[in-house]
């Protein structure tokens, strides 16, 4: 039976059918549907992690013990898993595993568009594309079968055209069964100098192994059509040079490292012109390059953002033929339609404050870092995961300032933000750390995590006690505060940052898409003398008409943050207005 | 050599975070499948959600590769909203069906002031040649028992100019909305279907 999945639900299907039993893995775009599809499957341990590195060192646990195991994450993510990875290229493996590594080209929903492809090379481990949802699920199956075979962990190497993507999927296949046995291997396991000086040597010859082995590898394949230009190409790559060029020779590569060198070689010698398509560095025109053959594929194709089609034409197209593309420019500018916090969105009086306070915040990843923009304007830094606490600690020794904060959401402090905490601490800093716990993973769609207790599969268990733990660093000041309250808010955040002492403010209340109180909607009366005091709060239910204020009371959810800064008291429920006497 | 030539088709289904699109392209692909087309459909999730532009592509024909249409290429476009309606109009193809719902939401330049809604949005998409049927959702939604449904009314609008019979669309509809929504989605989907057979709409 066929069924449309996308390239995540593909994953999930695929390493269920291969026999999967443990996959973990912390959300990010756009790989986070793969562990919230996979978590149906009775027969697989599905869990979040607190991180990437945490993940893939469970996932490393499993396998050893012998089952098959599943690590997923954005690529930024590998970043983080970085250390362990490096070193279980090698000891390899027991049970198969495998490493989804889901990269953003053109940064949808990313800080940067890293090409995690230069992971495989770095880490001398093979890596499989798939270039659509029915790829998804043999290449699953095949990276498990190569990750025994070899004795090795494998990228499974996606981008977000691939994961959010759909297509038609073959699902009717069987659950492999497989034995778990563990054997004591210190000389494979415990990489001491001694063992690992000969795991150095077993990496260098699997890679030569697999070198072989991908020019046989039933996905790397060449689709014979005009012989004038021959393309090179993987992933959703592919799917875009069949549609442009459909009447060309393709060269499909579903391994990409280690490279087949015989067949691009044969390849490249039956057609006139060879050049590689592929999306962000040129991993694949490099390595062909390196072998000192004739290839092409940067000099014409952008190294910045995804690719399509009409790229992909326009780049290999004579100049004479770019201009009969061009289509007729309106002559008006759209506004554009950046995302913004929810109405009703906790985190937002407490941006506002920071705001209007003129303090250096330091950010981090999260909904919150939408109030980089107009009018919160509350973020002068985001730069990766955790790093709002350490940004902080680093501006102030080099300023002495008292005048920063750190801000980052409950998910980031679990994820890698303790850390930096202790080195406030340890370090004698005097940040103020602003925790905004709103009880989820908000930005990836509302995954739990350690701080609400509750598991990927359902369990409940004990929240972690976010002061507990910040009083354990040493922390001598650690508040609990509304984000509602913003008079309470205000103080807070001043009397926090005039200390000389590093401190933590928790403002604590629930993501209103996970817990929506039940509050009535306001309107704002002919009392407002349009100040625009509640405008700049940036609420998707209040706007800007004939110079007064209006809300929306079908998205107002009743926060009550704008009643709390209009100075003519000219918001007010809803339903307590005499409508009719007109106001 | 043989040229294949190609027999795809381009749906492109614009507007803003939680409109219903997503819901809305589910259903249209899953008629598209049991109508036995070969379908891709590409959607971006993530920062999109909180308010921001969302477009979703839905492809179909004998063999679908790139999962993306390209620009002037979209046989239909499935308009939401009507600012994304005419950020999105060069993707039509020259004679394409253009539907769009009659519905405004400001984005945040507006919301603040700093920026004007365009006006007469369906002039200006008119003035480009293109055949537009201008659809209040919202309110035949109402009509059929929520305002919710104005995605399914939008996808009625669409179902009546396609080759598909309007059964197999009930099917997909029952299967991928609410239990309890069922009824109300289904008039819904009657009330634009009825809207755009007429003759007066065939285009």
């Amino acid at each position: 039976m066929k069924v449309l999945l996308s390239g995540n639900e593909a994953i999930a299907h695929g390493a269920y059918v291969a026999g999967v039993t443990m996959a973990t893995g912390y959300p990010g775009t756009p790989s986070t549907e793969i562990l919230e599809t996979i978590v149906k499957y009775d027969e697989i341990e599905a869990a979040w992690a607190p991180n990437e590195k945490v993940a893939l060192e469970v996932a490393i646990g499993a396998s050893l013990a012998g089952s098959r195991a599943l690590v997923t994450m954005k690529h930024v993510g590998l970043n983080v898993a970085a250390d362990p990875l490096f070193t279980l290229a090698y000891t390899g493996v027991n049970g198969g595993l495998v490493i989804v590594s889901a990269d953003d080209p053109g940064m949808h929903s990313s800080q940067n568009e890293q090409d995690n492809r230069n992971y495989a090379k770095a880490a001398k481990i093979p890596m499989l594309e798939p270039s659509d949802s029915q790829d998804a699920v043999l290449l699953i199956d095949e990276a498990f079968n190569i990750s025994e075979i070899f004795d090795t962990p494998v990228i499974l190497r996606t981008t977000t055209r691939v994961n959010h993507s759909k297509s038609l999927v073959e699902v009717d296949v069987e659950r492999v069964r497989k034995e778990e046995t563990y054997e004591k291997n210190p000389q494979k396991y415990v990489m001491i100098p001694a063992h690992a000086k000969s795991r150095r040597e077993v990496v260098e010859n699997r890679l030569n192994a697999l070198s072989e082995f991908a020019e046989q590898f039933r996905g790397n394949r060449v689709e014979w059509g005009n012989r004038h230009i021959g393309f090179i190409t993987s992933g959703v790559s592919y799917q875009y040079v069949k549609e442009a060029f459909p009447d060309a020779s393709v060269l499909k590569l579903t391994m990409t490292y280690p490279l087949p060198r015989k067949l691009i070689t044969d390849f490249i010698e039956q057609v006139e012109q060879a050049i590689v398509v592929e999306e962000l560095d040129p991993f694949i025109e490099e390595q062909i390059k390196i072998w000192g053959l004739s290839v092409s594929g940067k000099r014409f194709i952008p190294a910045i953002g995804e690719l399509n089609p009409d790229i992909i034409r326009g780049s290999l197209a004579d100049k004479e033929d770019d201009a009969l593309e061009e289509s007729e420019a309106l002559d008006i500018e759209l506004p554009g339609r950046p995302p913004m916090l929810c109405p009703g969105c906790p985190h937002r009086g407490v941006l506002y404050t920071l705001n209007k306070l003129k303090l250096v915040v330091t950010g981090d990843i999260g909904c919150y870092t939408l109030g980089v923009l107009p009018p919160l304007e509350a973020m002068d830094t985001c730069i990766c995961m955790g790093a709002s606490i350490g940004n902080a600690t680093g501006f102030q020794k080099a300023t002495g300032r008292k005048d920063v904060v750190a801000v980052l959401g409950d998910s980031t402090f679990v994820h890698s933000g303790i850390t930096p905490l202790i080195d406030a601490v340890y370090n004698r800093g005097f940040t103020t750390v602003i925790i905004l716990d709103n009880r989820t993973t908000a930005m990836t769609g509302r995954q739990d995590h350690p701080g609400t207790g509750k598991t990927l599969k359902g369990y409940d268990g004990p929240p972690l006690d976010l002061e507990m733990i910040v009083r354990a660093t040493g922390i001598q000041s650690v508040k609990v505060i509304d984000p509602y309250d913003l008079k309470v808010v205000k103080e807070a955040i001043k009397e926090e940052t005039a200390k000389d002492e590093p401190s933590v403010i928790i403002f604590r209340r629930a993501c209103l898409l996970v817990e929506r109180p039940n509050t009535k909607p306001f309107m704002v009366t002919g009392a407002c003398n349009g100040c625009k005091a509640c405008v700049k709060l940036g609420c998707p239910a209040i706007s800007w008409k004939e110079k007064r204020a209006q809300i929306d009371p079908e998205i107002c959810s009743g926060c009550e943050v704008c009643v709390q800064v209009c100075k003519k008291d000219a918001v007010v429920e809803y339903a307590k207005v005499d409508r009719g006497a007109g106001i | 050599m043989i040229s294949v030539i190609s027999d795809v088709k381009n749906i492109l289904l614009v507007g803003v975070g939680g409109q219903g699109i997503v819901l809305a392209a589910d259903v249209l692909s899953q008629v598209l499948v049991s109508a036995e087309y070969d379908v891709k459909m590409s959607e971006i999730h993530g920062m999109s959600q909180r308010g921001g532009s969302v477009n979703t592509m839905v492809r179909f024909g004998s063999k679908v590769f790139s999962p993306l249409i390209d620009k002037a290429k979209a046989e239909y476009i499935l308009a939401f909203e009507q600012l994304e309606a005419l950020r999105w109009s060069d993707y039509l193809k020259p004679g394409g069906v253009f539907i769009m719902n009659t519905q405004k939401i400001e984005p945040l330049p507006v919301l603040l002031g700093k920026a004007r809604y365009p006006q007469n949005i369906d002039e200006l998409i008119r003035g480009k040649g293109i055949n537009l049927l201008a659809v209040d959702a919202d309110s035949l939604a109402e009509e059929a028992g929520s305002k919710k449904a104005a995605n399914i009314v939008l996808l009625g609008c669409l179902a009546a100019l396609m080759p598909i019979d309007r059964g197999v669309w009930y099917a997909a509809i029952e299967r991928r909305v609410p239990p309890k929504t069922v009824d109300i989605n289904k008039r819904a989907f009657d009330i634009g279907y009825d809207l755009t057979s007429k003759p007066a709409f065939i285009v």
